[in-house]
């Protein structure tokens, strides 16, 4: 479920039970779930920039600087930007239809939607090769037409847009489902066309949703290693995102502090998605007290 | 039309990334090469490289850039059978260029006699690396099936290194049991018993055992010990050289089709050709394999331990025969892992 609707479940719901247990529970519970994520969450992403400093800021910075690793970052930003374009228009497409209509298959619509988060990113890469490789199903035709997709940006892309598939259409989903369609109505009968039912009524609606959706379709997308692994050659200033820059550096001997300065770059990403997702939620809440002030019409 | 990675190449991020460096460099002609190889020559192909830009330069007034792809031998093959467009193959061993060769058709059949010494430009020793001041005591390769030792091997189904390693103690086996076939996999699936991790290639294996600290011994490429012996934890191991052990040889080849297409036929097979130099040979050992120019052997010869060789040509009838023995689908690789588990 969004968290974005969860978070508005928990705001309208309240605790009624928080009180029931004993204090001392209570505490215990939290000291324990405070040191389990202090152990699995904040130690190893401090001892990330601790690792990345080890031999000094210098060394940090020119492994950051050198011209691979700036390739890198280009070619994430290529294909995080290419994926989360092509997501966010399939997304809003999709969610748009489920939520808004129905339709015959439409159970089997929203299965395929989730169907990357049940399959393992490697088995997405390998599917990909055997679509599009030289030995597979299209390989002689696209070998015949000189289209590189398998080891090259494109067939990067396919992996990472498989990956990052639900996260925009299952965000907006529950929103729009929420939303009922009410509104839309209204504005027809008030004599707007679709497309400005759309545009004015629907999508501004779930503004937060969205920007939640991109940020959280963009963090994977930047972050995804195991499908793009696959597909990639891996040739350092060609074919490398950031995360394979990371691996390719750790084998390198040596290798060890340049792969952690890169890791920084991530753990960056990482903290600026954390700080947004924040913003948002508090957007979104500002949002829903502004609207729970207004009267609310009866029907 | 042409998308992919000339594609991307000539896309508007990477025209700002390189326009500085094409601009200074209009008249001459650039060339890019790519070379596809195993794991523990990231190093050496790298200082090669620009050895042999600078040499074409001077000799053509062309640039080339010879760009690097690494991974296990045998996941590399792979790739390039998958569409990987490889200008030279330069692999673990001899069998993953025959499957280029037989299933890819991407070059003949004979490459082997293209090129001197059976297109092997350098070869190497299987020695083992252990801890700094070898607490386990290991000497050779019997050693490692004691039960208390942890062994630090890769994967034989995706490395190249990982089937010399086992290769190795299989004929090590063999000449210490008199050709006894039944004792050698008795004697390989305790060493196999031993192992904690099979990294998909030789290098992850020497990150596990080295800056990892997993296990107590490192069966290794000869040139991969002697660079961790040179490197900045060289204080913390040192070398065991077996009594007997196989003379490893990767080849390198040029992949016709894809150097065809690409234009790039004279410049891959020059570029291969100069491994044989000199110049080239020196490079070869300084990085710690073993040249096959007797003058630059001699000048290196204090780096390498002497040791009792066999070939895999010796005992086990080549590499097309030995990876159906050993290491194709229900292999004896396949039963030593399942006995050894």
């Amino acid at each position: 479920m969004s968290a974005i609707v969860r978070s508005r479940l928990a705001a309208t719901k309240k605790s009624r039970r928080g009180s029931e247990e004993h204090p001392w529970a209570r505490r215990a519970l939290i000291a324990s779930a405070m040191v389990f994520l202090f152990v699995i969450l904040v130690v190893p992403l401090v001892n990330v920039f601790f690792q990345a400093l080890e031999t000094g800021v210098m060394p940090y910075l020119r492994a950051l600087g050198d011209a691979n690793t700036v390739t890198a970052i280009a070619m994430t930003g290529m294909t995080a930007l290419s994926s989360v374009a092509l997501n966010l228009a399939f997304g809003l497409t999709a969610s748009w239809c489920i939520a808004k209509f129905q339709f015959k298959g439409k159970a089997l619509l929203l299965t395929l939607i989730d169907l990357p988060f049940s399959v393992s990113p490697v088995v997405a890469g390998l599917l990909y090769v055997v679509l599009f490789g030289r030995q597979g199903f299209f390989g002689p035709w696209l070998d015949a037409h000189d289209i590189h997709i398998i080891f090259a940006l494109p067939g990067m892309i396919l992996a990472t847009l498989f990956v990052t598939f639900p996260f925009v259409a299952r965000e907006l989903i529950p929103l729009l489902e929420s939303e009922g369609t009410e509104q839309e109505q209204a504005a027809m009968s008030l004599g707007a066309t679709g497309w400005q039912t759309y545009w004015r009524v629907t999508l501004p609606s779930v503004k937060w949703g969205l920007l939640y959706g991109v940020m959280l379709c963009n963090a994977r997308a930047m972050g995804e290693f195991g499908a793009v692994y696959v597909v990639s050659s891996n040739i350092a200033g060609k074919t490398e995102t950031v995360p394979l820059r990371i691996f390719n550096l750790d084998l390198g001997l040596g290798g060890h502090v340049a792969a952690f300065a890169v890791a920084t770059l991530l753990a960056f990403l990482a903290l600026v998605t954390l700080a947004l997702k924040t913003w948002l939620e508090h957007r979104q809440n500002q949002d829903l007290i502004l609207a729970s002030a207004l009267p609310k019409h009866e029907h | 039309m042409k998308i992919g990675y000339v594609g991307a190449f000539r896309s508007p991020w990477f025209g700002l990334l390189l326009g500085t460096v094409l601009s200074l460099s209009v008249q001459a002609k650039r060339i890019e090469l790519l070379n596809v190889s195993y794991d523990p020559t990231r190093e050496f192909y790298l200082e090669f490289n620009k050895a042999f830009a600078t040499y074409w330069k001077d000799k053509t007034g062309d640039d080339v850039v010879v760009n690097q792809s690494h991974g296990g031998s045998g996941k590399q093959a792979r790739a390039i059978l998958d569409g990987l467009s490889a200008d030279v193959a330069t692999l673990g061993l001899a069998y993953d260029v025959n499957i280029l060769a037989e299933k890819g058709k991407l070059l003949s059949a004979d490459w082997q006699k293209r090129l001197p010494d059976n297109s092997a430009p350098y070869t190497s020793a299987i020695v083992l690396l252990v801890r700094k001041g070898n607490p386990k005591g290991i000497k050779d390769f019997d050693d490692l099936a004691r039960p208390n030792v942890s062994v630090i091997t890769p994967n034989p189904k995706t490395s190249g290194g990982a089937r010399w390693n086992f290769l190795a103690a299989w004929g090590f086996a063999l000449k210490k049991w008199g050709g006894d076939a039944h004792k050698a996999q008795e004697f390989v699936t305790a060493i196999y018993k031993n192992t904690p991790v099979l990294d998909t290639g030789a290098r992850g294996a020497t990150i596990t055992f080295v800056e990892r600290g997993v296990g107590d011994v490192l069966i290794s490429w000869e040139n991969e010990a002697l660079e961790v012996l040179h490197g900045k934890e060289k204080d913390q191991f040192q070398l065991v050289v077996p009594s007997t052990t196989i003379l490893a040889e990767p080849p390198v080849a040029w992949l016709d089709k894809n150097t065809k297409s690409h234009g790039t036929e004279v410049v891959a097979k020059a570029y291969l050709e100069f491994l044989y130099t000199v110049k080239g040979q020196e490079i070869i050992a300084g990085n710690f394999y073993r040249p096959r120019n007797p003058e630059v052997a001699t000048k290196f010869s204090g780096q390498f331990a002497p040791t009792q060789f066999f070939t895999v040509d010796e005992l086990f009838g080549g590499w097309n025969k030995a990876h159906k023995t050993f290491f194709a689908e229900g292999g004896v690789f396949d039963d030593v892992l399942r006995n050894g588990r």
